[in-house]
């Protein structure tokens, strides 16, 4: 695992996470929203995960990304700008990054460097979907369904 | 030197409070989504980097959970930004400090 690709992804990710949360307009927000969740992808594909970057490319960028920005068109009117950060909110997650870094730290088994980094292939994830995890499986088909059906009673106009 | 699963964890609790400040300070309803969907993908970032960890990476169990989890965020999300339009749609703005109807 390459250091110095890691080191530019995680600037990369974070200081497009800091702007997504401290940017005054949304539009602007989602977009660093965007490459944060590149960022993570590609964390993942140095992890050696690479099915789960793709699908984490395919369903965030693809599908959760253009869906904020179709609500911020949506309800444009009152999209304008958002005063900045409050120091409460600033102060508790500057106090909740200091105690799991804390924590982290303080915890010795997670000092630990990988022996080789060899991606996992795509067969065994499907033979493991069809086989161990099939009940999870049909379990989220039917939560994505229930979400889909949910949503489109959310939007409809009301009839009078 | 390569990195250690402890860089891994402080990059995804980084990642898990730039989340929390969207989600608690910003005052329109899509930012505390927005955020939201970020502390999920450090979660994810965890999963992926435990499981790589691990003793047995040849299992694909972390990869299972961050899938399963991917996909439910991703209803979460649909649904709530179905609930945004509603809520847009009756009260004419999307800031929850203008939400206080129930408010005693």
């Amino acid at each position: 695992m390459s250091s110095v690709a890691f080191v530019l992804l995680a600037i990369l990710t974070l200081a497009a996470a800091l702007a997504a949360a401290t940017l005054q307009k949304l539009m602007h927000a989602t977009l660093s929203f965007a490459v944060t969740l590149v960022g993570v992808a590609a964390l993942f594909f140095l992890l050696g995960a690479e099915f789960v970057g793709l699908v984490l490319v395919f369903v965030y960028i693809g599908a959760v990304a253009v869906l904020i920005v179709f609500t911020i068109l949506l309800t444009r009117r009152d999209v304008g700008k958002d005063r900045g950060a409050n120091w409460r909110g600033v102060l508790l997650a500057i106090a909740v990054f200091g105690g799991l870094t804390w924590a982290i730290l303080k915890t010795r088994s997670v000092a630990i460097v990988v022996p080789d980094v060899r991606a996992i292939p795509v067969k065994r994830i499907g033979e493991a979907l069809m086989t161990s995890y099939v009940w999870p499986l049909q379990c989220v088909g039917l939560l994505l369904t229930a979400a889909l059906i949910g949503a489109l009673v959310l939007v409809m106009e009301e009839k009078r | 030197m390569t990195p250690t699963l402890q860089v891994f964890l402080i990059v995804s609790a980084a990642l898990f409070s730039a989340g929390l400040l969207a989600a608690l300070s910003r005052r329109h309803a899509i930012f505390i989504l927005i955020g939201i969907e970020m502390m999920l993908a450090a979660a994810n970032l965890n999963f992926i980097a435990f499981w790589r960890f691990s003793p047995q990476p040849p299992s694909p169990t972390g990869v299972m959970i961050a899938i399963f989890s991917i996909a439910i965020a991703a209803a979460e999300a649909a649904v709530g930004l179905a609930l945004v339009i509603a809520v847009y749609r009756h009260y004419r703005t999307t800031n929850v400090d203008h939400l206080n109807q129930l408010k005693g």
